[in-house]
């Protein structure tokens, strides 16, 4: 196996609960090892593509390939026991009749009893949980819970890992914690993943790839670093991470005037002078100086410990974010000098009519 | 140790009347009721101290087999009906969809409403040989066609099956509900096929729950006396029944009760361990919304299977009451008939209220005191349950009779007045029994209305500056005011419908509702027992509808 054989492909699948579209064209690609992650606010079809995966949904048009294989389109269905694809359900599913062994032995079939023995104590140590094998899923802790799901499904060694909000039972520690490892075992073992989650922090924490759904479609298949930096859309820009769009007019070839000034950087689309466009400024992008001639009011003030956001209204009447060390200490209402400090150049010309311009705060 | 001497020597001393001879005013309230429970069954135990050997001798050469057998065909066999007939249409109703499926899901309960005996009235009213459906055969096929026997082992347990498939049912379909989609996806994403997955996983974790509400219908059939007695399939009940008011052998029918005793402790034993594993395996399952859609002829036939089961159990037994009814409603409805209904009522009502404010009474301290002793006390005051009727009859008529005889002699010897019955003249047996026999029902109510006034609720009203009477009135009795409706419901209901102990232990001229059904069932009068069956049946609904409305009707 090559390492960047197409594992799971999804061409252009629609999927309909009675007349309601929830999955609209939908198209993505894993390779062999690549984790991938649909990421959206409850109720945008996530759940929906990853149960269609695992078999349980049928297909209203397009069509599934599982390593070559075509496991649905309309009116064909691969049963989820014949398609070799692992899950982790959101509330785990873990069987409570069984200890953790026998839950973890339990999609293990045609091995003699030492093979078996010797596989399922081989996951439960990948998983740290080799000590608890014989207790039983309410005796155990929620994060326990999770990697025992996760042990269950890896131990087949399935073809393509599926998992449902897999951190979203779990308090804010421990989420951060289990995703990082969880990343750790699926390199460790080279399995193809994916994902959902309404919670980015999840997703650019485990996955390669993400997806941005809205509506029953993806938005932008891309890393992390890309879907940060580059935004395909204002709604994309206003999902991921924090920051604002605010006015401005492109100038001479690559530069943009803002409430900030005249501004240069790398533009990501080219577009023609004089078009009004929205441009992304991050939290990052704007430095604290108080020698500079920006001025900006503090509206609100955020302390994080190691930084302050500060949330600060430009001249002309635009909002910007402001991420800055916790030593420049303003209280709202002051008005203090920052320098922009905008790499990429992210713009979205303005096309109907003028947009709010809005702001996330975290 | 730096103690003064004064000190030390008067430690130990405190500490010992505090834990051994002070209790409470709750848990001394406690063991009282427990008390009420416990001398039964002690007296029952002590019956064995002057065996009737007569009367066993000629148990032991006519009857004591064939009661161990029946009694085992009975109960194994009521169990496997209720199990198959329960498991199925919770899986249809619980987990899947099909046309009718919500009606289906709480309708299937109503048989609950219909006493065992009255089905089974019906049932031999319909189907014996001088029944419609009998006649009609012979007039289809000749008079020597052949036609089962209902009047069998299988006719007593198919007409319990289809009375008692309900508490497994109701239990299971709870489990599925939660579960069972759930389980089965997961089972189906490790390689099971969907039947695979059903018997590997559904099952087996639904089996607290299925177990569950099977030893709850093996208790009531072997407390079942009524059924059993209108099919002549005589089990432990009947005989005991026979001993007293057959042989008039109170010792026998106490010996007969002990064994009868005996066996409902297994059963019980079981049950309570049931319900730790059934705490444990709740943890941690949320609901699922999403259903398995039953497609083509497989949907229709749940529709038909669920009707037909729901037609047998409940529709054409009351459709046959309410038919028999009219034609005889000229005739039987008449002041004797209200006589009857105001004495099930009175007795009813009084026991429910008794039983309410007992109830109460032991929520509270369960509530006071979290203590091992304290709950093993209010369990043995609400174990009543699972003794059967007639065995509560004889164990409570023989210490009070005992009592009433004391109560005579003292009387003779210091005012030298001649009574013959003092306590047995009145209705105070019948009502302790049913005390006993249907506390558990209402403590559940209103304990679990009970634990929804938590600590911090009293903490806050106390903050805000209610305390003591006010606290109880305007915090604590609008919270339990639901809990305490339930209980009166279900131990007015349970009082109305009760057979043995009515039948056994009432004072002249107290006849009810129940009574009669027993005296007309006996003589083979179907129709004319058909009213107070009907009237039994509607005051039998009323904790069906609390009932439906506490469960998941989606």
């Amino acid at each position: 196996m090559t390492d960047n054989q197409i594992v799971l492909e999804l061409k252009q699948i629609t999927q309909a609960y009675g007349s309601q579209l929830v999955v609209k064209d939908l198209s993505l690609t894993l390779t062999q090892g690549e984790i991938g992650c649909l990421l959206g606010a409850s109720g945008c079809g996530k759940t929906t593509v990853l149960r269609t995966i695992a078999g349980f949904e049928p297909l209203l048009d397009g069509e599934i390939i599982l390593n070559g294989e075509c496991v649905s389109r309309n009116g064909y269905q691969l049963p989820p026991a014949k398609r070799q694809i692992g899950m982790v359900f959101q509330d785990y599913a873990l069987f409570p009749h069984l200890s953790t062994f026998d839950n973890v032995a339990f999609g293990l079939k045609g091995m003699d009893k030492a093979t078996l023995i010797r596989r399922v104590n081989e996951v439960l140590e990948l998983v740290g949980l080799y000590s608890e094998h014989a207790r039983y899923p309410h005796e155990i802790s929620g994060g326990q819970q999770q990697r025992v799901a996760l042990a269950r499904a890896l131990a087949p060694k399935p073809q393509l890992l599926l998992m449902d909000e897999p951190f979203s039972n779990l308090d804010v520690t421990l989420r951060e914690r289990l995703s990082m490892e969880v990343r750790d075992i699926l390199k460790e073992y080279g399995t193809t993943a994916l994902f959902v989650t309404h919670n980015q922090h999840e997703a650019f924490a485990v996955a390669d790839r993400i997806g941005v759904m809205h509506n029953g479609e993806i938005l932008q298949w891309d890393s992390a670093h890309n879907l940060y930096h580059q935004p395909a859309s204002p709604q994309i820009a206003n999902f991921v991470g924090e920051g604002a769009l605010i006015k401005g007019i492109v100038r001479d070839k690559g530069k943009v005037e803002t409430g900030l000034g005249l501004l240069d950087g790398i533009m990501t689309a080219s577009t023609p002078d004089h078009t009004t466009v929205q441009l992304l400024v991050r939290p990052e992008d704007i430095l604290h100086n108080d020698d500079s001639q920006v001025k900006a009011k503090v509206l609100r003030r955020n302390f994080r410990g190691a930084n302050i956001m500060y949330t600060l209204l430009l001249e002309n009447g635009d909002k910007v974010q402001a991420l800055v060390p916790s030593h420049c200490d303003h209280q709202p209402g002051e008005r203090i000098g920052i320098q922009p400090d905008v790499r990429h150049l992210v713009v979205f010309p303005i096309v109907l009519q003028k947009r709010e311009i809005t702001i996330r705060t975290a | 140790m730096h103690q003064s001497p004064a000190k030390s020597s008067e430690a130990p001393l405190r500490g010992f009347i505090h834990l051994k001879v002070r209790p409470s005013g709750w848990q001394l309230l406690t063991l009282v009721i427990a008390l009420l429970v416990l001398v039964p069954l002690l007296v029952l135990a002590l019956a064995w101290s002057e065996p009737a050997w007569d009367i066993w001798k000629h148990f032991r050469e006519t009857l004591l087999n064939r009661l161990i057998l029946n009694t085992l065909i009975l109960v194994t066999g009521v169990s496997t009906g209720t199990l198959l007939l329960g498991i199925t249409l919770a899986w249809l109703t619980g987990a899947c969809n099909f046309p009718g499926r919500k009606i289906f899901s709480w309708t299937l309960l109503l048989p609950l409403a219909m006493p065992t005996y009255v089905l089974a009235f019906v049932f031999l009213g319909i189907f014996d040989y001088s029944g419609p459906v009998q006649t009609q055969l012979r007039g289809w096929f000749g008079r020597d066609a052949w036609v089962p026997d209902v009047r069998s082992a299988g006719g007593v347990i198919l007409v319990m099956s289809l009375a008692l498939y309900p508490y497994v049912y109701l239990l299971t379909r709870n489990a599925f509900r939660t579960q069972g989609k759930r389980a089965l996806e997961a089972a189906q994403s490790l390689g099971c096929s969907p039947a695979g997955g059903f018997f590997r996983v559904v099952l087996p974790m639904a089996r607290p729950w299925i177990a569950g509400g099977t030893t709850l219908v093996m208790m009531e059939a072997l407390a079942d006396f009524g059924a059993v007695s209108i099919f002549n399939f005589d089990t432990f009940t009947t005989a005991i029944y026979k001993a007293w008011f057959g042989f008039f052998s109170l010792p026998a029918a106490a010996q007969l009760s002990s064994l009868l005793v005996a066996m409902v402790f297994i059963l019980v034993a079981l049950e309570q361990r049931l319900r730790r594993h059934m705490r444990f395996a709740q943890s941690r399952i949320t609901p699922q919304s999403e259903r398995i859609q039953l497609a083509g002829v497989r949907r229709w036939l749940a529709t038909g299977y669920c009707l037909v089961v729901l037609g047998l159990a409940f529709l054409l037994p009351a459709a046959q009451l309410l038919a028999w009814s009219l034609e005889i409603f000229h005739e039987e409805f008449d002041s004797r008939y209200l006589g009857l209904v105001s004495h099930s009522l009175i007795l009813g009502l009084l026991s429910a209220i008794l039983i309410a404010m007992t109830a109460l009474l032991l929520a509270y301290a369960g509530r006071r005191h979290q203590d091992r002793w304290t709950h093993g006390l209010i369990r043995t005051a609400t174990l009543g349950y699972a003794l059967p009727g007639t065995v509560l009859a004889v164990g409570i008529f023989i210490p009070l009779a005992w009592l009433d005889n004391q109560l005579i002699s003292l009387s003779r010897t210091l005012f030298n007045v001649e009574i013959t019955q003092l306590l047995q003249g009145t209705i105070l047996i019948m009502i302790t029994a049913y005390m006993i026999r249907f506390m558990a029902a209402g403590f559940k109510s209103i304990d679990s209305a009970m634990h929804r006034v938590t600590n911090n609720i009293d903490e806050a009203s106390r903050l805000m500056g209610l305390r003591g009477i006010k606290l109880l009135y305007k915090v604590h009795l609008p919270m339990l005011r639901g809990g305490i409706f339930t209980a009166l419901t279900l131990a007015f209901v349970d009082v109305m419908k009760e057979m043995p102990i009515t039948l056994m232990t009432r004072p002249f001229g107290w006849d009810t509702l129940a009574v009669k059904i027993f005296e007309l069932t006996s003589e083979g009068e179907w129709e004319r027992a058909a009213l107070p069956a009907l009237t039994l049946l509607l005051s039998g609904l009323l904790p069906i509808v609390l009932l439906m409305r506490e469960t998941d009707r989606d």
